[in-house]
């Protein structure tokens, strides 16, 4: 018997009533849904999402118009790192699954992109069929690596999955014919259509080609990935996941396979972790097997633990994290402490290391978790107050 | 006929090595039931302490036991400070708790000593001998004797520990049972350091091994051998010290092969595969002898 | 310094890059420095900023590190006496770690952020590789890549990209035929790097030894550093002759690697991995002074292109060594600090050709048209056209004495990629201008 999210209370909670749990995020999250009552916002999930995504976009130009191009380029790197993130969070924070190995079948995704844009003669295929050919692509290793962790849990999924992160970037120095080997192959991403150009050209009367080009991609992407796992994650898709977590025995007896919902859970993250993959080829313009070191991985991981298990924001959050957290970091060793900018930039991973552990023992449903049940426990005690008053 | 030869004796010496680290993973899992992902961090920090001893002018067996106190704190400390609180709780926190270790004790090794790769100069000489006119065996040298020497003895103690002295056995009880553990009157928290501790020091003893094996180290310097140590627990059973010495001698000639005849950018394709087969097929390890374990 | 040109001064750059005239054709020549002009980013009134990136931490750090500390000192010393056009060059290099992950961010950052004016001296196949698309897109000249492989010369995909030193496969070629002509029972096994400079030397070597001569190929990818496997296969095989295109610290590596094993073959180190101060002190390094100095290289074969440190009597060693001395920075002058002031020389020169007021575009034609000319330290001419962006020509073979001094086996040799023939060179030695600052004219 696993004894996998086992609810007691474990010493280190906060208080009785807060799960000590590091999905407790997840669960957090699902509570605010189920609570709704926020009258201003649509009845249904969907529409409701539809509006958040409408927001977010118009939001996005507006933030990717206001902003230098240096900046355009973090924003596209926040935005993998938050795709693969999302995926993630849904695998580890929704289904209890740890994974140690996402950064392996973002490769996946890298390297189908730049295998396919990288044709001898004629045009390649559009963007939009080289991202979906990946994201398939590496939905189905997904599939292979979730067959095999369905039956793992804790430990042993982490290791194995770690493994993966090992092995896969050997593969690429062993078919280096292929795969380029150490030095990768470089990526030409398509260049805007002028539709695009002109837009950018309207709208803020800058280049629409290169970064910013790149940048626009890689947030249509995000965006999507985002809408699309919400409303997974919130149907009864997402319910059973959490079942599967929680509730095995229950789940089990109520006749649903726990085995197949994991492994579609893990092609679901795989999914995401392809396109993640895919918007990093073209953004880094390289696919080379030092982007997809072990550290890959563990820096993913750390973004939804930070951010909080189970919910996309969190991953988000988190992933905003990892792009200027290095550098915050490294301006700080060069200019305060006086380092060698390579050293310097180490001491953002005794950063990351540091709050994965400190997260784990005061806060374990991460940022959003942690925020989300400091409200509910007010609102409750607000409802209790007034129960008491009337 | 001759490959065959220098590869075997390669496998045996970086099995041991394997199996070492191997033995580290299994004290900590027998006593916490937690795989500890630091521990590739750990040791590389501990031989970086060594080398900085090493520099300043000591020998390289100053250095050896400077490393072995180190890892002992280090164990202790850890397991007090951030184990403690998380045994027994949900499985997931206590492995975030671990990579996060894992990454932080890099991450910091990287910031104190740099990030260049150092040389590592073996106790003894690393010139293979030579078994016949123009063959040289190179894992047939005093370093690579010293090597497996190292880690038989390790093991023996290790085994004389547990076997023979009071304290042995507290640890024992301990790790099979905490409850009746205390009602015997075993200060179970004190074990539980002490379990830590002592694979904090295999552990250290594993990175001084395998730096003066590669003669190079650099802060990552131990990530593949967290995976190759944990795969040769798994083969051992996880739970199993002789287990651990098998599956490491075992993992060993079978990465030597694969290095050997395939290639040596997939030795961690090969751990995963060996890793992946063993647990789909006999989770509780080669040796277990119950059927499967519920994973 | 004196710019005596025709004074036509330019004022009809425009300040975003990529579309300037083509009427104009290039800056000014003379002039004063109020009749500069900023024109595109990181060309200011008083400066331009000169971007590259160097793996000065990793495995390929030792020697390569120095060497923008060389291009530092001569850059200082051209500051110090005006400048180009009244212009201090700015320099900023950035490590990537010889990671070529790294490298795209880093270039990123140079480019985005920094806003440099032009790339120069990047480091690497690999490495700079990965930046060869975002330089080429966003239009920013990419002088003399430190590294020679052919992937530089390519002015149709990449035409703000060049070359500098002499290319791997015409060193190849240059190796094979010294072997097949000197050697001619020598079986020979290849050590390379597992990229195009290994690559692309081999096929240079095999287009002048057959296969039956070359009996073992090993690669190695940088950053393992256990060679066992390697260095046992090649001594099985029976070479007697080890060609080795790798960096210098493998060169290192693999020498400790054949004393561990007994194994005692000549070596021919190609020029990227055969300084004899630089390895040796890391043989000393790596074996804890069990090898000391450069005892185990004596006798090794290699490839010059430019002058080296131990050549006192040579006038570009004795300029560089003025320079060095005067820019007060730590150390001893060294081959790479020479490599370093070569590559900055050369940019000077680009630098005076494109004019008083030049646009990134400018740059690379003027380069195109006068670069071919260009007089420096460099043994042979450079390859520079408007549809050839290779760099130095050729070089000569030499073998490391007793305290690594190096003996020339042979004159300078001229060839090119492909089936050109190799020839002696013809030309004249170079000497430096008496001020030791180029004197270039501006084109157009």
């Amino acid at each position: 018997m696993s004894d996998l999210q086992t609810p007691a209370g474990a010493p280190g909670a906060a208080s009785d009533d807060a799960p000590s749990t590091a999905t407790a995020a997840a669960n957090a999250s699902s509570a605010a849904a189920g609570g709704g009552g926020r009258s201003f916002l649509p009845k249904t999930t969907l529409l409701r999402h539809l509006l958040v995504l409408a927001l977010c976009a118009v939001g996005a130009v507006l933030l990717l118009e206001g902003t230098e191009r240096s900046t355009n380029d973090q924003i596209s790197r926040i935005a993998f790192y938050a795709i693969a993130a999302g995926g993630l969070t849904l695998l580890t924070g929704l289904n209890g699954q740890i994974s140690l190995g996402h950064g392996a079948l973002m490769a996946v995704g890298a390297y189908t992109t730049a295998l396919l844009l990288d044709v001898e003669d004629g045009e390649p295929l559009p963007l939009a069929v080289i991202f979906l050919i990946a994201v398939a692509i590496t939905a189905v290793v997904g599939a292979l690596v979730g067959v095999a962790a369905a039956r793992l849990h804790g430990p042993y999924l982490a290791g194995a999955t770690l493994a993966l992160a090992v092995g896969v970037p050997g593969l690429t120095l062993y078919f280096s014919d292929t795969l380029g080997g150490e030095q990768g192959i470089n990526v030409r991403a398509p260049r805007a259509p002028d539709w695009f150009v002109d837009a950018i050209e309207a709208i803020s009367g800058e280049r629409g080609q290169g970064t910013k080009w790149l940048a626009y991609i890689a947030v249509v992407s995000l965006l999507i990935t985002y809408f699309l796992l919400a409303n997974l994650m919130r149907s009864r898709i997402g319910r059973t996941w959490r079942a599967v977590r929680d509730q095995e025995v229950a789940a089990e007896l109520a006749g649903i396979s726990l085995g197949s919902w994991r492994v579609l859970a893990f092609v679901v993250s795989a999914a995401a972790a392809g396109l993640a993959g895919a918007v990093l080829a073209i953004v880094v313009r390289l696919t080379a097997p030092g982007s997809f070191l072990p550290v890959l991985s563990l820096s993913l991981l750390t973004a939804i633990v930070i951010g909080g298990l189970g919910s996309l924001f969190g991953a988000l959050l988190g992933s905003i994290l990892l792009v200027f957290l290095p550098e915050w970091a490294r301006d700080f060793g060069l200019e305060v402490l006086d380092m060698e900018s390579a050293q310097a930039s180490q001491a953002a991973f005794v950063i990351y290391g540091l709050l994965l552990v400190a997260t784990m023992l005061f806060a374990p449903a991460g940022l959003v978790g942690t925020v989300r049940l400091a409200l509910l426990r007010r609102r409750a005690a607000r409802a209790a107050a007034r129960a008491d008053g009337g | 006929m001759e490959e065959f030869l220098s590869l075997t004796l390669g496998g045996v010496v970086s099995g041991s090595v394997y199996a070492a680290f191997a033995l580290a993973l299994v004290l900590i899992w027998r006593s916490t039931r937690i795989v500890n992902f630091a521990q590739g961090s750990m040791a590389a920090a501990t031989t970086f302490i060594a080398v900085a001893v090493i520099d300043s002018g000591q020998s390289y067996w100053v250095g050896l036991v400077v490393a072995l106190l180190a890892g002992l704190v280090l164990g202790a400390v850890i397991e007090r400070v951030v184990i403690r609180p998380v045994e027994g709780g949900p499985e997931l926190n206590a492995v975030i708790v671990t990579l996060g270790l894992f990454i932080a004790i890099q991450g910091a090794v990287a910031l104190i000593f740099g990030v260049d790769q150092r040389a590592f100069v073996p106790p003894f000489s690393n010139i293979g001998y030579e078994v016949r006119e123009g063959f040289t065996l190179l894992s047939l040298s005093p370093n690579t004797i010293w090597t497996v020497g190292a880690v038989l003895v390790t093991m023996v103690l290790l085994i004389a520990l547990f076997r023979f002295t009071r304290l042995g056995l507290a640890m024992r009880a301990s790790a099979f049972g905490q409850e009746v553990a205390r009602l015997l009157g075993v200060r179970v928290g004190r074990m539980l350091t002490l379990g830590w501790a002592l694979a904090a020091l295999v552990g250290a003893l594993a990175g001084m091994l395998i730096a003066g094996d590669v003669s190079f180290i650099s802060p990552n310097f131990m990530d593949q051998l967290i995976v190759f140590g944990f795969v040769a627990a798994v083969l051992g059973g996880l739970d199993s010290p002789i287990g651990a010495v098998v599956g490491g001698l075992l993992l060993g000639l079978a990465l030597s092969y694969v290095r050997g005849y395939l290639d040596d950018s997939l030795l961690g394709m090969a751990a995963l595969v060996i890793l992946v087969v063993v647990l789909l097929v006999r989770p509780g390890g080669l040796f277990s002898t119950t059927p499967a374990r519920r994973a | 310094m004196s710019v005596l040109a025709a004074a036509t001064i330019a004022t009809t750059m425009a300040a975003c890059g990529g579309d300037d005239d083509s009427g104009g054709g290039g800056g000014g020549g003379g002039g004063t420095a109020e009749d500069n002009e900023a024109t595109d980013p990181g060309m200011t009134e008083d400066s331009v900023l000169i971007g590259a990136h160097y793996p000065l931490t990793g495995p390929a750090a030792p020697g390569y590190s120095e060497i923008p500390t060389g291009v530092q000192a001569y850059f200082d010393f051209v500051n110090a006496n005006g400048g180009v056009y009244d212009r201090q060059i700015e320099w900023e290099y950035l490590d990537d770690g010889y990671n070529p992950t790294n490298t795209g961010q880093v270039v990123n950052q140079l480019v985005l952020e920094d806003e440099i004016f032009a790339m120069m001296g990047g480091l690497g196949t690999p490495t700079h590789n990965a930046a060869l698309d975002l330089l080429n897109s966003e239009g920013v000249p990419d002088l003399f890549v430190a590294s020679g492989s052919s992937l530089w010369d390519n002015p149709e995909e990449n035409p703000y990209t060049f070359g500098w030193q002499t290319d791997y496969e015409s060193e190849g070629k240059i190796i094979g035929q010294y072997i097949a002509e000197n050697l001619p029972d020598a079986k020979v096994g290849l050590f390379l790097q597992d990229d195009d400079f290994g690559e692309d030397g081999e096929r240079g070597v095999r287009q002048y030894l057959d296969d039956e001569q070359i009996v073992e190929v090993q690669t190695y990818t940088s950053g393992n550093t256990d060679l066992g496997a390697q260095i046992t296969a090649l001594q099985q095989s029976g070479a007697d002759f080890v060609i080795g295109f790798n960096t210098p610290i493998y060169t290192a590596l693999s020498q400790l690697t054949a004393l561990r094993l007994n194994y005692t073959p000549e070596w021919f180190v190609s020029n990227v991995g055969s300084d004899p101060q630089l390895v040796g002190s890391l043989l000393e390094r790596f074996s804890s002074g069990a090898v000391t100095g450069t005892s185990l290289l004596e006798g090794v074969y290699t490839t010059d292109y430019l002058p080296t440190v131990d050549e006192v009597d040579n006038p570009w060693v004795q300029l560089f060594q003025r320079v060095w001395d005067e820019s007060g920075q730590e150390g001893e002058l060294t081959n790479f600090r020479i490599y370093g002031m070569s590559q900055a020389y050369t940019m000077v020169q680009a630098l005076q050709a494109a004019g008083r007021n030049p646009t990134r575009d400018d740059l690379v034609a003027a380069l195109e048209e006068a670069g071919g000319d260009f007089q420096g330290p460099a043994l042979a001419p450079f390859r520079y056209s408007s549809d050839r962006h290779a760099g130095i020509s050729g070089m000569s073979v030499s073998r490391i004495g007793a305290n690594g001094s190096a003996e020339e086996l042979t004159p300078v040799l001229v060839t090119d990629v492909g089936d050109a023939e190799i020839e002696e060179y013809d030309g004249e030695e170079t000497t430096p201008p008496e001020s030791g600052i180029p004197d270039e004219e501006a084109i157009g």
